[in-house]
């Protein structure tokens, strides 16, 4: 236990006489947390509109109008042919045209039937689908109106229809930064932890600092702790000092415990810094461990559900995400702050952290050899 | 020149000799491309959902077979009551719950109108929008359905057609992207790390007493990261027309002349970021901070820039990325020709005489 005392206070006299890291550690999070959530922004707004209209009737400067007070859609271009309007998405200058054909009302009012056409850039997958729908949404409205305008319905449908109400729960408000800005905390003690650890100890590895402790009456899981504690007490304040900006500038206050998400976090931050721990054993050199750690925090990052949801990758990639400890924290920190889940909803997720926890850190101890070369 | 090119065979041997660090410089490229191209998409597929039917007639079954069947929900549970749909929600299970009210079919043919309530999961705001809209899609065509497609009069059709990605695949904006990400990587990051490390191990000394030129030496020193560049362009260009079906549909050559500037440019900034850093571990925070974060955010392909707040749009403007995103979408994915993309060309290259003037200038000869 003494043996452990002193590593620790060497450790941590390190960390703090190191003045660059403590900057890091504290203004990464700050920047991160007020920056990423501002910019990591999915919600599909401010389309911008092309229109060609060869019509030139009150109804197609209604449809128009309607389009753009729904707010949705910014006009930004009005060409007077396709082509003119298709050199506008090739610039980027609109992302849809509306092609209003000529005789338009002519067609609707006396055929009964006309057509638009509306042409998206596609090369952004998610926006040109909702974009799609939202204007066809509004046509559909607009289609509405006009019938209005020409007959009388009746009081009672003539028609069997089926009305389709929907209520968004947990985030009524459709607010996307309290979806984001938890996930990002998780990323960012994702980082702090593998990183920082596994780099600490080849950095001892190539300065050669590490033969001291080697030849030392050190046990190999002392040294592994009094590594591995530091960094977990370094998280724990970086994830509170995250949770007040959360709280203080993003007004994001959980709906569950604050308890819940530090017992869970400590249980991560053990299985984080075992896999940081697990790779310094491997790297010989910094440059090796920073690459490796920074593209496998990659790899977690990208298959944890922060940015995509789990339930649209394949079937091989969602195996993958059962095995990333980040999927897990990242699902715990929506569930509690988002939907107020307690300990037990979580059970199986904190188990299965356990799990991991035990399983890096027992590899990285039997991988720490004493001995050089 | 001949010790010119011994400089570059000497740094090329030290990435050579490093095989970990060349094996995931060589694979991170391709692991990105792979996991962009198929794990990773905003697509909404087998969303689970559950279904609370409280009049279990004909007409429910059906809208509920129809729901279950299609290819973006995964029905699996069926709710009995009111108070299951939250304790399920709770758990984490559920993105979307169905429920019909007792007489379903009843009202529908009796008085003309029945109601179905969904209720999303709305923690991710756009996911929940896309899961009501295809469930109402699927209501309305059931509706659809039963009223035998009468022709309302006065209707307004709409054709749309998707532009350059049909298929509304993620990889078309992901492939520009991890380019731009993966070439930033390893050219800035890489570089600016193997010239710091030699002045933290100390044998920067020992090569700044020799009768090259300093600035050849780190000239030397990018040559071969240039080469691992060119591979990974290779790598991720054969990965994206062969495994992704991405077209390269402009010009080839346009296309890897820009992505070689595009290099110049990362190497450029490398050089600049180990003049300031003391330790690999400074460099390495310095990339990550000034490089990586902004190369993700600002180059348009993660998150939209137009949303942004109106500084964050201006400090867009300043990360080379974002200028290489617009390219190699232009000319990759929309096939336009040089007369499209001129004015991000010069602005690229007129980044990279910067960058290089102001390493020029700070270059120093001696060490502090």
């Amino acid at each position: 236990m003494r043996v452990l005392k002193f590593l620790l206070q060497k450790e941590l006299r390190q960390i703090f006489r190191d003045k660059a890291i403590i900057r890091v550690l504290f203004v990464m999070p700050m920047i991160q947390l007020l920056i990423l959530p501002l910019a990591a922004d999915y919600e599909i707004k401010n389309i911008n509109l092309g229109v060609v209209d060869h019509d030139h009737s009150e109804y197609s400067r209604k449809l128009v109008n309607k389009i753009i007070s729904s707010g949705y859609f910014r006009l930004r271009d009005y060409s007077p042919s396709f082509q003119t309007g298709l050199h506008a998405i090739e610039k980027d200058k609109t992302d849809l045209i509306l092609e209003i054909p000529a005789h338009f009302e002519r067609d609707l009012v006396k055929e009964n039937e006309a057509t638009l056409f509306v042409a998206v850039n596609a090369i952004n997958g998610v926006k040109a689908g909702l974009g799609g729908a939202y204007i066809q949404g509004i046509i559909q409205g607009y289609n509405q109106d006009v019938r209005m305008q020409w007959i009388q319905f009746p009081r009672i449908n003539p028609q069997p229809t089926i009305e389709v109400t929907f209520s968004d729960w947990f985030n009524p408000n459709m607010n996307y930064r309290v979806f984001m800005v938890p996930g990002i905390l998780v990323m960012l003690v994702t980082i702090i932890g593998s990183s920082f650890a596994s780099n600490n100890i080849v950095r001892e590895k190539e300065m050669g600092t590490i033969e001291q402790i080697n030849v030392s009456p050190i046990k190999k899981w002392q040294f592994i702790l009094g590594k591995l504690i530091p960094f977990w007490m370094l998280a724990l304040v970086v994830l509170t000092f995250g949770l007040t900006i959360a709280r203080l500038v993003y007004g994001i206050v959980p709906l569950g415990h604050y308890i819940t998400i530090y017992i869970f976090a400590s249980i991560y931050l053990l299985a984080i810094l075992g896999l940081g721990l697990l790779l310094s054993t491997y790297a010989q050199t910094q440059q090796q461990s920073m690459l490796i750690s920074f593209f496998i925090t990659m790899i977690f990052n990208l298959l944890s559900g922060l940015f995509t949801p789990i339930e649209s990758m394949p079937a091989w990639a969602q195996m993958i995400t059962r095995f990333n400890p980040v999927s897990y924290f990242i699902e715990v920190m929506r569930m509690v702050v988002l939907k107020g889940s307690g300990i037990v909803d979580i059970r199986y997720h904190i188990f299965a952290m356990i799990g991991f926890a035990l399983f890096f850190n027992t590899w990285a101890i039997l991988n720490y050899r004493k001995r050089s070369g | 020149m001949k010790q010119f090119l011994i400089f570059v065979k000497k740094e090329w041997l030290h990435i050579w000799r490093d095989k970990r660090t060349l094996f995931i410089l060589i694979f991170m490229p391709v692991v990105q491309i792979l996991l962009y191209g198929f794990a990773l998409t905003n697509e909404v597929k087998n969303a689970k959902i559950a279904i609370f039917d409280q009049s279990k007639d004909q007409a429910t079954i059906a809208i509920s077979d129809e729901i279950a069947a299609s290819r973006y929900f995964n029905l699996i549970k069926n709710i009995h009551s009111y108070k299951d749909i939250e304790a399920t929600f709770r758990e984490g299970k559920i993105r979307l719950a169905v429920i019909f009210p007792l007489g379903f079919r009843n009202d529908l043919l009796h008085t003309n109108h029945a109601q179905v309530q969904l209720i999303a999961d709305a923690t991710d705001p756009n996911t929940a929008n896309m899961l009501t809209n295809y469930a109402t899609s699927i209501i309305n065509d059931y509706q659809q359905s039963i009223t035998q497609n009468q022709q309302l009069p006065y209707t307004i059709k709409t054709q749309v057609r998707m532009l350059y990605n049909p298929e509304l695949k993620g990889a078309y904006s992901f492939v520009p992207g991890v380019m731009a990400l993966v070439l930033m990587l390893v050219c800035a990051m890489m570089t600016s790390i193997s010239i710091v490390r030699e002045k933290e191990i100390g044998t920067m000394e020992v090569i700044l007493v020799s009768p090259l030129k300093p600035f050849r030496i780190i000239i030397a020193k990018t040559i071969p990261y240039l080469m691992v560049s060119m591979l990974n362009i290779t790598s991720i260009l054969l990965l994206s027309v062969y495994v992704l079906d991405v077209p390269i549909v402009g010009s080839l050559w346009l296309l890897i002349i820009e992505s070689i500037l595009f290099t110049i440019t990362s190497l450029s900034v490398g050089i600049l970021i180990s003049n300031s850093a003391k330790t690999q571990q400074t460099a390495q925070f310095t990339s990550l901070m000034s490089l990586f974060l902004p190369t993700l955010l600002f180059s348009g392909f993660l998150f939209p820039i137009e949303n942004m707040p109106v500084p964050l749009q201006v400090i867009s403007n300043i990360v080379p990325a974002k200028w290489f995103y617009i390219i190699v979408k232009s000319v990759m994915i929309k096939g336009l020709g040089f007369s499209a993309i001129w004015k991000e060309t010069l602005i690229l290259i007129g980044m990279t005489m910067v960058l290089l003037g102001i390493s020029i200038k700070n270059f120093k000869i001696r060490l502090a």
